[in-house]
Parts: C-alpha cells; sequence; structure tokens
C-alpha cells in the first residue's frame, strides 16, 4: 500500500472515530428523548433522524455545502466571527460524517432505552438513586448492546461513507481524501491493484468491526433488545 | 407518626379522592376491590407519580401546591406487584444497591438481618434468571428493607405469587413487621393477607376511603362489606393466661371466655391477638360434649345476613365485648332457628396467632 494509501486510511479512521465519539455523545440524550419521552413532538423527529437512511448521500452534501461553504449562510457568519468555513477541511468532514451516521446511532439507542422500560428506574428512585445515578448504575449497564452496536455501526459506516465526504470534504489528498475516494481515484486511472489492496482492507476492518457485534449478542438473552431497523 | 394524603383526581370515569390522616407505625392495609385507585395512591405517595396532592409524612412536607420532593429523596421503599429485581446485578448487586446509597450512620437494617428474615442465605450469588417467582420477591422486599425506609409501601407484594410462595412469604412479612420498626402502608386485595398483617386498615371503594381504624374494629361492622369477603373473620385481643404441655396447648382469656391454641413461648399475662375466620366458626345451641372441637364460648347473635352465595349466611355474635363472623348454611340457620338476640354458643375450630 502506497503512503498516499497509508493517509487516506489513517484519514478514514481518524474520521471515523471522531464522528462515532461526538455521535455518541450528542445522541444519548437525544435517543433518551425519543425513547422515553411522551411529546407529540417525537415523530416528526424520529423522521428527521432516519432521513439520512434514505437519502442520496449526494443529496446531504450538496445542501451541506450550500449552508456550510465559503458562501452559504453559516460559512459567512462563522467567516465574520473570524472562523474559516468547515467545507473542504477535517471539520466539515466530520459535520457531513455525524449527519450521515446519526440514525446508525439513534436506534439502536432508542430501542435500548425503550426496551428499559419504566419500572427499573421507578426501583432504582425508590432505592435512593438520583437522576444521574439512576443512568450510571441502570441504564448504562443495561443498554450496554445498544451502545456498542450503535458505535461500531457508526463508526464501519463512516469508514464507508462516500458521497458526502466528496462534496463537502472536496478530495483534498493528505487533509479531506479518505480511504473511500481514494479508491475510486485509484479505480478512475485503472490501478486495480492499489484499489483491490485498500478495498480488501475495508472489507476486513468491516467485517471485524460487524462480527464484535454478532459475537456479542450470544448468551446475553433478552436483556436489551437486539437493534433492528424500523 | 402519621402520614397525611390528600388528593383528588379525575380521569375520565375514574375518580380518586382521599383526603386522610393515617398512623404511620405498625402496618396500616389499604384495602379494596381492584380498580379503585389503591396503586395510584401508593404511587402518589412514593413520589413515582405527578398527581394533584397534599402528602406529609411526619411533619414533613413530601408533595403540596408549591413543592415536590421527588421519589429518591423520600425515604421510603417500595415493593413492586411483580418483583422487579436488576437483571445487571445478582442477588447480593440487587440487595446492596439501596444499602450503599444509605450513609452508615443511618443505616437501620443490616445486610445479614435482611438475609435472614427473608431466607435468602443460599441465594446470595444467583442471578435473578435463576430465581422462581417467589425467591426474586423475597429478594425484592429485602432489598427495599436495607434502603432503612422510613415508610415502607408494599403494593400487592403477593397477588402475582402461587399459593406455595405466599405461605412462605407471609409468615416472613409478619416476623419482619414484628422485628423492624418500620411502618408500612400495605396494599392488597386478599382480605386474608390483611387479617394476618394489618394494625390498621383503610378500606378504599371505587376511589373513596369507606372507613378507616383499627383491623379488628373493622372487620366485623355490619355496615361494611367485609364480613362478605371469602376469607372474613374477626380478630380479638387477649392475653396469655396458662399453657398446657401435656397437649401442647396455650389458653388465652379474651373477653368472652378462654380460647385453646398451639403452645406458644410467651410468658402468661402477655397481650396477644388472635384471629378467628368466619368459615371456621359453627354454632349450636347446647354446648357439646360430643365433638372434637375444644373452643366453645358462649354469645348472642346480633344480626344474619345472607351472603353472595344464597346458601350461605353470615351470622354476626356478640362473645363477651368482641363480635364472632360465623358462616353457617341457610338450612343449617333455619333448623337451629337462628333470629337475633338469641343466645348460643360458638363452636370455633381454628384459633390462629396474630403477634408474637
Amino acid at each position: 500500500m502506497g503512503g498516499d494509501d497509508l493517509i487516506a486510511l489513517a484519514i478514514s479512521v481518524r474520521l471515523a472515530a471522531v464522528t462515532t465519539a461526538l455521535l455518541l455523545l450528542l445522541c444519548t440524550p437525544l435517543a433518551w428523548w425519543l425513547g422515553t419521552g411522551s411529546s407529540r413532538w417525537r415523530a416528526p423527529v424520529n423522521a428527521v433522524v432516519s432521513l439520512p437512511l434514505v437519502l442520496p448521500p449526494t443529496v446531504l452534501g450538496f445542501y451541506l455545502l450550500v449552508f456550510l461553504g465559503p458562501q452559504g449562510p453559516l460559512g459567512r457568519a462563522l467567516t465574520l466571527v473570524g472562523v474559516a468555513s468547515p467545507a473542504f477541511s477535517f471539520t466539515g468532514l466530520v459535520i457531513g460524517s455525524m449527519i450521515y451516521s446519526l440514525p446508525f446511532v439513534v436506534q439502536p439507542l432508542r430501542d435500548a432505552f425503550e426496551g428499559l422500560g419504566t419500572r427499573v428506574l421507578e426501583v432504582a428512585a425508590t432505592l435512593s438513586a438520583s437522576p444521574w445515578d439512576r443512568f450510571v448504575s441502570v441504564v448504562l449497564p443495561l443498554s450496554s448492546r445498544g451502545f456498542l452496536t450503535a458505535a461500531v455501526l457508526a463508526f464501519a459506516h463512516t469508514l464507508g461513507e462516500f458521497g458526502v465526504v466528496l462534496m463537502i470534504g472536496g478530495n483534498i489528498p493528505g487533509r479531506t481524501q479518505t480511504a473511500s475516494i481514494a479508491i475510486f481515484n485509484h479505480a478512475e486511472t485503472l490501478e486495480y491493484g492499489a484499489a483491490n489492496r485498500l478495498s480488501a482492507t475495508l472489507v476486513v476492518i468491516a467485517f471485524l468491526l460487524l462480527l464484535t457485534v454478532y459475537a456479542s449478542t450470544r448468551g446475553r438473552g433478552a436483556r436489551v433488545q437486539p437493534w433492528r431497523w424500523n | 407518626m402519621a402520614l397525611e394524603l390528600s388528593l383528588s383526581l379525575t380521569r375520565g370515569s375514574f375518580s380518586l379522592q382521599v383526603d386522610g390522616r393515617w398512623p404511620a407505625r405498625g402496618v396500616t392495609a389499604l384495602f379494596g376491590r381492584s380498580g379503585t385507585g389503591k396503586t395510584t395512591l401508593l404511587r402518589c405517595i412514593a413520589g413515582l407519580e405527578r398527581l394533584p396532592a397534599r402528602v406529609v409524612f411526619n411533619d414533613t412536607v413530601w408533595q403540596d401546591a408549591t413543592q415536590f420532593v421527588p421519589a429518591h429523596r423520600r425515604s421510603i421503599g417500595y415493593v413492586f406487584q411483580e418483583p422487579s429485581l436488576f437483571p445487571h446485578y445478582d442477588v447480593r448487586g440487587n440487595l446492596e444497591y439501596g444499602l450503599r446509597r444509605r450513609a452508615p450512620e443511618a443505616r437501620r437494617v443490616s445486610l445479614d438481618e435482611a438475609v435472614s428474615l427473608l431466607g435468602l442465605e443460599t441465594l446470595l450469588s444467583h442471578r435473578p434468571p435463576q430465581l422462581s417467582g417467589g425467591q426474586r420477591q423475597r429478594v425484592a422486599i429485602a432489598r427495599a428493607l436495607l434502603a432503612s425506609p422510613r415508610l415502607l409501601l408494599m403494593d400487592e407484594p403477593l397477588s402475582s405469587l402461587d399459593e406455595i410462595s405466599k405461605d412462605e412469604i407471609l409468615p416472613r412479612l409478619e416476623r419482619l413487621r414484628d422485628a423492624l420498626d418500620i411502618p408500612i402502608l400495605y396494599v392488597s386485595h386478599a382480605l386474608g393477607e390483611v387479617m394476618r398483617l394489618a394494625d390498621e386498615l383503610v378500606l378504599l371503594e371505587a376511589g373513596r376511603v369507606r372507613a378507616a381504624g383499627p383491623l379488628q374494629s373493622l372487620l366485623t361492622r355490619a355496615d361494611l362489606p367485609l364480613g362478605g369477603f371469602d376469607q372474613a373473620g374477626s380478630v380479638l385481643e387477649g392475653a396469655v393466661a396458662e399453657h398446657d404441655p401435656q397437649y401442647h396447648l396455650s389458653y388465652v382469656l379474651v373477653s368472652g371466655g378462654r380460647l385453646a391454641l398451639s403452645l406458644q413461648a410467651l410468658p402468661p399475662g402477655h397481650r396477644v391477638r388472635v384471629r378467628i375466620d368466619a368459615r371456621d366458626v359453627s354454632l349450636a345451641l347446647q354446648p357439646s360434649q360430643q365433638s372434637s372441637i375444644s373452643n366453645v364460648l358462649p354469645g348472642t347473635v346480633l344480626d344474619l345476613r345472607t351472603e353472595v352465595d344464597p346458601a350461605q349466611m353470615l351470622v354476626r355474635v356478640k362473645v363477651g365485648a368482641d363480635v364472632l363472623l360465623a358462616r353457617v348454611t341457610r338450612r343449617s340457620a333455619v333448623q337451629l332457628g337462628i333470629t337475633e338476640g338469641m343466645g348460643v354458643y360458638v363452636q370455633i375450630k381454628s384459633v390462629a396467632l396474630m403477634d408474637k
């Protein structure tokens, strides 16, 4: 594998790691609200969260570029306060990836929280556990599989994205060129050997990641509902 | 020591209007048929349900129009109808959950004490799925005790269990009631449980308090429907008189005479309560000599009333200062010519000691 390919792979892995960490942080409260709340806004919010599942990545990338680009409303506002537009930068990649992988984190977490039911939390409350205490001592351990699934899917899915990162990142080698874009470039220039090596690497990584999820299912019984598509 | 509760709630056709002040000592039973709002009341007292209510426990306001103390700061214990153990902890972990959240100086029940009261010695390292329903509920009860609650709320803790498990847990509840100084509010629709456990009774009907007071005074009241229940009976107060080791009997003196029951390790003079079920009481016009029943007391018929089952009648008999309930067949009542004011002999097949 060439040096450029290794750099592209490193960017992909770093992008996936940062995206996964941020998504887990942001989506936990959102998924909690969706899974346990009773607001009538839950249905529209659920639909919006699931949009990235069905929209072509190019659509997401296009709108992100429009909003975040130097001429976009957000990009311009950022420039005014002295911050560079996130388009064509690693930050832009992270923002795009977060939106793209959002449903892959929200859905397993929401299902895990829904599956908990209210009773265990009521029991904990009557045993003097504060809300935060209940979250740490009951919700987290009982939703561990949901968190594992969410993390693995977010990581693997971000690793494999193409359209969004191409639109918002702009394919700049060494900065925003991810492994999936490098493969596309290799194939375009008929470097099938290089494309193959990078592709095979991604296949192996994706397989190993998914294996951790399915291997952890064994013998865990019905503690947490298995992740499912809705 | 009292619990004050005012609650006014209407949800569709369901209405709950309660305004009461109940003693916070011993066992107070909230008794009523399903759907009368017992569980809602208990959840409101626990702070699990945010309802328009005023809850005051021992002069501490838990809830009124301006404030709401959340459940985790009310120092309560709660035993739910179905045993709800934490699936990610073993039995010991479940027991220690509430214990660890109490400062050592505020702990009033030790792990060993709770384990022995509920008989959990051999189960400590088991995980919840390995336990039977009865074992799980015993763990849930011990777990609630270990939170050293100032008030223990129990929502029909036996109703989801089979008869064998119930028979195993009830004596343990009696023991913990006697051993620990924790007031208990016990919701039930089973009169048998209430008669074995309760000191005070709050009778709920259609979302309202029909009557409240000491158990024995309510059980035999003619204006209340308690006599109509399958497990109806009466509770008498008395004192241990003497023991008869030869026949393994103890005698208890009640207002109407002397009752024999199985030998008890209690000193003469000790105050006790005994329970007599209506179906264990029969009536005779003369003190029968040819009977195996050893407890026979003279009394006067107060009134008769027809049961749900038209073959049965419930007779209230004044025995000394107490009132006993007797369930007899309508045919026997007619053949014996039982009428109000007539003198009879009550034959009592079984007397159960309530507290030790």
